[in-house]
């Protein structure tokens, strides 16, 4: 096979690759075909990083559609409403969900992993990097998301609600795409489609929201918090399903700690001058060399690296 | 992506390059340290051939050999390492041929393996990264850059662009395919624009 043959069919299976009919079974007849020749997947591997690389020009194109779309909310980055908060009753209820004596399943990712769990039911979970997602049996619809993010298309069924619970909240949905995130201090929630209820039991009080698309809700112990996002930035938020991060003027530090939790590399900003910097512009997950080439780039700052870390920082004068 | 049925304990196998887990240690090398002199060495290399495509053939050689040596060791100097791989096939070549140009040979010793990285060529691509796409991707055919646009900036599937593009997904593909092409030569490859001087 000549070069230009080999870069063709790399790139043939590359676009394979990134279609949402990939199985196991084209990753095995893509690493037989690996197997066969070295140059094969360097050919891939470049265009890979050519192609990943390219998701950058949509930091050309964004400010063009901006400015067409006049978002009135563009002030700040998000718009925030504030939600109907009510209190709620019988919370105790949550319990009868769990259909006790069935055999708890436990769906994890790796650092960088990501997979999807398709449900009898025909719902869908697909789990972000470091995730882990529990369900009290086969058939059950309820979910505990441990840690990480998953996001749910859900096959809605009045008799049968979809929970996800985590921690003191939980999420019911009434017909809905949504995507969870849970932190250490906070559990974030955005509706894409239909609808859902968000219901908090932790605090003083209980509270609940209902979203609507385009909504993000924010649970911490105490507060529960609404806030609006136009689509386009509320889709950037699932990048992660195409294997890329997308930013807005985003800090360096967000993007930085958005980075690190798809790898054991970690960046590492520690001035706070150089963490405010605002970047856009669309990496792929295991991007750090990217990110970091384009802040050097873009600020004239210095990169280097130590055992697994990359430091950014301001260049020595 | 896996996909996993109701099964029990599953983990996710190991991605792709580039695809969210990470390149391992030599490809990671590989994209930073060799890539970036693929301009510089493929100018070296059509110097001494008479067809572009033995240049690309001579390049896929060089990258096997360096990538495959990268596994036992990474090589500390990678310039003078590609630069050294590319004068031995060459000079294999050469005798097989069992013609030696006295140019040929004149100019591979005044190659300068010695001289080390960050090769200008280097930094110049790292600043240049989205002028070049960009103008690889204004030089692709009217079909093939809307196809492309389609992917990339409106983050279509591949079935969504033949329905508004009006064409069948194995044209589509093929688009895609020459576009994906032309983007990573625009980034690696030779450029019109650039100088000859090594």
């Amino acid at each position: 096979m000549t070069a230009s043959e080999t870069r063709e069919r790399a790139a043939e299976w590359l676009l394979k690759r990134h279609e949402q009919d990939w199985s196991e079974e084209s990753q095995r007849a893509l690493d037989a075909w690996f197997a066969e020749d070295p140059a094969r997947r360097i050919a891939y591997l470049r265009l890979e990083t050519a192609w990943g690389t390219a998701d950058r020009l949509t930091a050309l194109r964004k400010p063009m559609r901006e400015e067409i779309a006049k978002r009135p909310e563009r002030r700040g980055p998000f718009f925030l409403k504030i939600a109907a908060v009510a209190a709620i009753a019988g919370l105790a209820g949550a319990a009868a969900f769990y259909p006790f004596g069935t055999p708890e399943r436990i769906y994890a990712t790796p650092l960088g992993g990501r997979e999807i769990v398709k449900l009898a039911d025909g719902s869908q979970i697909e789990l972000n990097t470091n995730s882990e997602i529990r369900s009290s049996g086969k058939g059950t619809r309820h979910f505990t998301l441990v840690k990480g993010e998953a996001y749910f298309q859900v096959r809605h069924d009045a008799a049968k609600p979809f929970v996800v619970s985590l921690g003191d909240h939980r999420i019911v949905d009434l017909g809905t795409k949504f995507l969870v995130r849970r932190d250490p201090n906070q559990v974030q929630v955005s509706l894409l489609e239909g609808s859902a209820r968000i219901e908090s039991t932790g605090g003083k009080s209980a509270k609940a929201a209902v979203l609507v698309p385009g909504d993000i809700a924010i649970a911490t112990a105490d507060a529960l918090s609404v806030m609006k996002k136009p689509a386009p930035e509320l889709s950037n938020e699932l990048g992660w399903r195409r294997g890329v991060l997308v930013f807005q003027r985003t800090t360096l530090g967000d993007a930085a700690a958005e980075f690190n939790r798809y790898s054991q590399q970690k960046v590492v900003i520690s001035d706070p001058e150089v963490a405010s910097l605002t970047i856009s512009g669309t990496f792929p997950v295991g991007g750090i060399q990217l990110f970091s080439s384009a802040a050097r780039e873009s600020f004239g700052l210095s990169v280097s690296h130590k055992g697994e870390q990359t430091f950014i920082a301001k260049r020595a004068p | 992506m896996t996909e996993t049925t109701d099964l029990g304990r599953e983990h996710a196998v190991p991605r792709l390059p580039g695809e969210g887990g990470g390149l391992s240690a030599v490809e990671d090398w590989f994209v930073r340290e060799v890539l970036p002199l693929e301009a510089v060495l493929m100018q070296f290399l059509r110097r001494h051939c008479r067809e572009k495509a033995d240049a690309d053939d001579l390049c896929q050689d060089i990258y096997v050999r360096v990538y495959e040596a990268a596994h036992a060791e990474i090589p500390a100097s990678p310039r003078a390492f590609v630069f050294t791989t590319a004068r031995n096939l060459l000079v294999d070549r050469i005798r097989k041929r069992q013609v030696v140009p006295m140019a040929t040979m004149a100019d591979l010793d005044a190659l300068h393996i010695a001289n080390d990285d960050p090769g200008p060529e280097r930094a110049a691509i790292a600043s240049d990264t989205l002028r070049r796409l960009q103008a690889a991707l204004d030089h692709l055919p009217e079909r093939c850059r809307q196809a492309v646009i389609l992917k990339k900036i409106e983050g279509l599937a591949t079935r969504d662009i033949a329905l508004r593009m009006g064409i069948s997904e194995n044209t589509v593909n093929r688009h895609l395919t020459l576009g994906m092409i032309a983007l990573a030569q625009s980034l690696y490859g030779e450029t019109a624009d650039e100088g000859g001087a090594l």
